[in-house]
């Protein structure tokens, strides 16, 4: 049998998952163990009949550096995004037209949970591990250590994707903003990561280059901080062992910061940190220039992992949390603002010398519009995490755009730059299909990210102004329901800008697909097209 | 440059990153967070908070369950429209035995934090069922299964117990009646004088409509209904609140 310990191991899970789902404690954990047992036995079917994905993921792993992982991680990074996108103009809609809500499983207050952990966790986190994966393997110049330890992460991370989802939909929920999922996924969880974290340093630690790259050193911080964040924010006593229900081991106040400690490190690590070590590979490999300045990277690397853990608690300005904390976290969220435009510094002048492929490359204008929004919106943070600014934003639309300038102008467009990188390299294609897709892909994009941070910026503030707004007798103008009202035409054009997000990923993932497959679309090369200035008669 | 190039240290040792990074990242939380579990202003004294009564806390456990903080709030903040608004602005001590908290972070609907006595029953209920009957704006989703979900009752010591280890002063004589507790908390006819003796200020009697049965309805509506009301603030001292 070619994968012995494995199938026993997947199947040995199957049966612990039928074993939860008969003497649990409650309906739902028993739904969800049932969900568990079927997904883990179809695993289990699958390497027992030796399924092979072949020719799709490519050639073997004989070239000295195991990719599979990589590919794999590459396609469920374009699945997982889609899906993530799609919840998210679905949930977009049900704002708008609230009959879209289907009860009890598919109501806002169970999908947003859904389209925000799709996003974050199931695409960028693919994105992440996919790339640390390439990346390691080539700034150290050795093979992934640990042999198939990766694809045990590669699985065991798809597997608790699947957990969460299902989760989410069946009602099991901590609550915790972007930590939702329970207790017994948590620790799954931190098996996965532990296992990630160990074939990642394991590779820096046999590497054969003696400096550790700087892109390693934004990947290792982040995945060793999110397990830092991760445990201590999940920290909870389940009401029995198989229950699904948890309680926070904190409360109140000290449960308030722990949860946005970990929320705006989710933010810092996951999608900020982890990124950057993206960004710091891929942007000079594109643009065959060397990274700008080594001085930058290492100023504003430490700077910016030390200030980071101490913004969470912007997003309690106001609350119950003592007023020290709240003006603590403001001023380490206004000092954020340097490390952050450092990084965005140096991923930009790394181009300098070659400026002029942003009219002939797509994809360095894809990642360029990247380190954009990245910039854009580490100045944004630190404008709204100002006391009296907040006073306004917070709980309103505004906070909501500026998520999505991040999510979707920075976290996106330098994954989909680095994807369309990887996929010929990976599989072994001269080009992508179609350049002219790319450009395509871009502008849909940028043009999609642009309506919906606008309108939300409209209606967030709208809101805010609405909410506080006095009459000449010192009465409160607008009920609450009149501020809804006001907000429908914004969701409206809101969905309209995720439609267009959406359609841009759908001709990536057409792209990459008819790349892996081995076509390429004759075309004429752009920036070449523009007819030879005729001499003059 | 010495500094800079004591770094190439660094750059060559995997494991002084690694443990550089993590007492970097450390710092920050261990300044902010741990104060919180010591300073003992950090949450004022008040008079009247206690810990949920059975059902009160099987409707918060539903309230979390459909995701309902996802776009209520319940942290009223000390400004002159939200306190006009909602009621004076939300302490420290009003979330003392939330696990987990349920503050929010959105108002795509109203702040709940005390949203206890402020409707009836019946419009509670009209309002989860057919939410545009009685707000015409309202673009809030139906939860009308609600009221043919019967309520579990059989395991809820087992949550009281879990919430006692967690430092939530849940008394044995709590848990060893918290499912009568529960049955008779949203029964028209019960005894009610253990659950008041337990549970000041604990809403009694049906909740949402039907007597004869106990449904996820009554536990959601007698927790809505004592949201903000524990705290009695004619005894509370303002000045000394502040932190």
């Amino acid at each position: 049998m070619k994968y012995g310990p494995e199938t026993i191991g997947v199947s040995l899970a199957a049966f612990l998952a039928l074993l939860g789902a008969a003497f649990s404690g409650d309906d739902s954990f028993a739904a969800h163990m049932w969900v568990a047992f079927f997904v883990l036995a179809g695993g289990a079917i699958m390497l027992l009949r030796q399924i092979s994905f072949a020719p799709a993921f490519g050639p073997g792993d004989d070239s000295g550096y195991l990719d599979g992982p990589v590919r794999y991680g590459t396609v469920a990074t374009m699945f997982w995004g889609i899906v993530g996108f799609l919840v998210g103009v679905l949930v977009a809609l049900q704002l708008a037209y609230p009959d879209l809500n289907i009860e009890p499983w598919f109501s806002f207050g169970r999908m947003r949970p859904l389209h925000t952990s799709a996003v974050v966790f199931a695409f960028g986190g693919n994105a992440l591990i996919a790339t640390s994966f390439y990346v390691v393997q080539r700034t150290s110049n050795v093979r992934l250590w640990g042999g198939n330890l990766a694809w045990f992460v590669f699985w065991g991370y798809q597997f608790f994707i699947v957990m969460a989802a299902t989760g989410y939909l069946l009602g099991i929920t901590d609550s915790r903003e972007y930590a939702e999922p329970e207790w017994y996924v948590d620790l799954f969880l931190t098996v996965v990561w532990v296992a990630y974290l160990l074939v990642f340093l394991g590779t820096i630690l046999v590497r054969k280059e003696p400096h550790i790259y700087v892109a390693n050193w934004f990947y290792l911080s982040f995945i060793v901080t999110i397990a830092m964040l991760h445990v201590v924010n999940n920290l909870a006593m389940p009401v029995g062992l198989l229950d699904a229900k948890s309680y926070s081991l904190f409360a109140g106040v000290q449960d308030a910061l722990t949860q946005w400690w970990y929320g705006h490190n989710a933010v810092g690590f996951f999608l900020t940190a982890g990124f950057l070590g993206m960004m710091y590979y891929f942007v000079p490999k594109q643009a065959e220039r060397p990274v700008y300045s080594y001085r930058l990277s290492i100023v504003h690397f430490w700077s910016l992992i030390f200030l980071y853990i101490w913004a969470g608690p912007h997003h309690l300005h106001y609350t119950a949390l003592p007023d020290w904390a709240q003006t603590l976290g403001m001023v380490f969220s206004i000092m954020l603002w340097m490390p952050s435009w450092g990084g965005m510094i140096n991923g930009l002048m790394t181009l300098s010398g070659a400026w002029d492929k942003l009219r002939t490359d797509p994809i360095i204008r894809m990642m360029v519009m990247a380190i954009a929004f990245y910039g854009m919106s580490t100045f944004e943070g630190p404008v709204m995490s100002i006391k009296a600014v907040n006073s306004l934003s917070h709980y309103t639309d505004w906070t909501i755009g500026h998520v999505h300038s991040g999510a979707l102008g920075w976290v996106g467009m330098i994954s989909f730059g680095a994807i369309y990188f990887l996929v010929p390299k990976l599989w072994g294609r001269e080009r992508l299909y179609s350049l002219r897709l790319v450009t395509w892909h871009f502008w849909l994009a940028t043009l999609g990210i642009v309506v919906y941070a606008a309108v939300m910026w409209v209606s967030g503030i709208q809101q805010g102004l609405m909410w506080r707004e006095y009459d000449d007798q010192g009465f409160l103008v607008y009920s609450f329901a009149e501020s809804v009202a006001a907000m429908h035409p914004y969701y409206v054009m809101r969905v309209l800008g995720g439609v267009l997000y959406l359609i841009g990923a759908l001709i990536m993932a057409y792209n990459i697909t008819m790349t892996i497959l081995g076509y390429s679309r004759e075309e004429q090369p752009i920036g070449e097209a523009a007819p030879a200035a005729q001499p003059a008669e | 440059m010495g500094i800079m190039d004591k770094h190439a240290a660094i750059e060559r040792n995997a494991t002084l990153l690694l443990a550089g990074s993590l007492v970097v990242v450390s710092i920050g939380g261990i300044v902010e967070i741990a104060p919180l579990f010591y300073l003992e202003n950090t949450i004022e004294k008040v008079e009247g908070m206690r810990p949920y009564s059975p059902l009160e806390l099987a409707g918060r456990n539903i309230y979390i369950r459909e995701g309902c903080y996802v776009c209520h709030s319940q942290m009223i903040r000390p400004f002159r429209d939200e306190v006009e608004r909602y009621g004076h602005y939300s302490l420290a001590a009003e979330s003392m035995y939330d696990h987990p908290f349920q503050w929010g972070s959105k108002r795509t609907g109203p702040d709940l934090a005390r949203v206890g006595d402020r409707y009836s029953n019946e419009w509670h209920v009209q309002h989860l069922i057919e939410p545009r009957s009685v707000v015409p704006e309202s673009i809030m989703p139906s939860y009308a299964f609600l009221a043919n979900y019967p309520l579990e009752t059989d395991d809820i010591s087992a949550h009281l117990v879990a919430n006692q280890r967690v430092g939530v002063p849940y008394t044995d004589e709590m848990v060893e009646n918290a499912e009568a507790d529960m049955l008779a908390q949203a029964d028209p006819d019960a005894d009610w004088s253990g659950v008041e003796m337990r549970y000041p200020k604990a809403k009694l009697g049906d909740f949402d409509g039907d007597p004869r049965a106990l449904t996820e309805m009554d536990a959601l509506v007698a927790y809505l209904q004592m949201l903000g009301t524990l705290v009695d603030f004619s005894t509370y001292d303002e000045a000394a609140g502040q932190r």
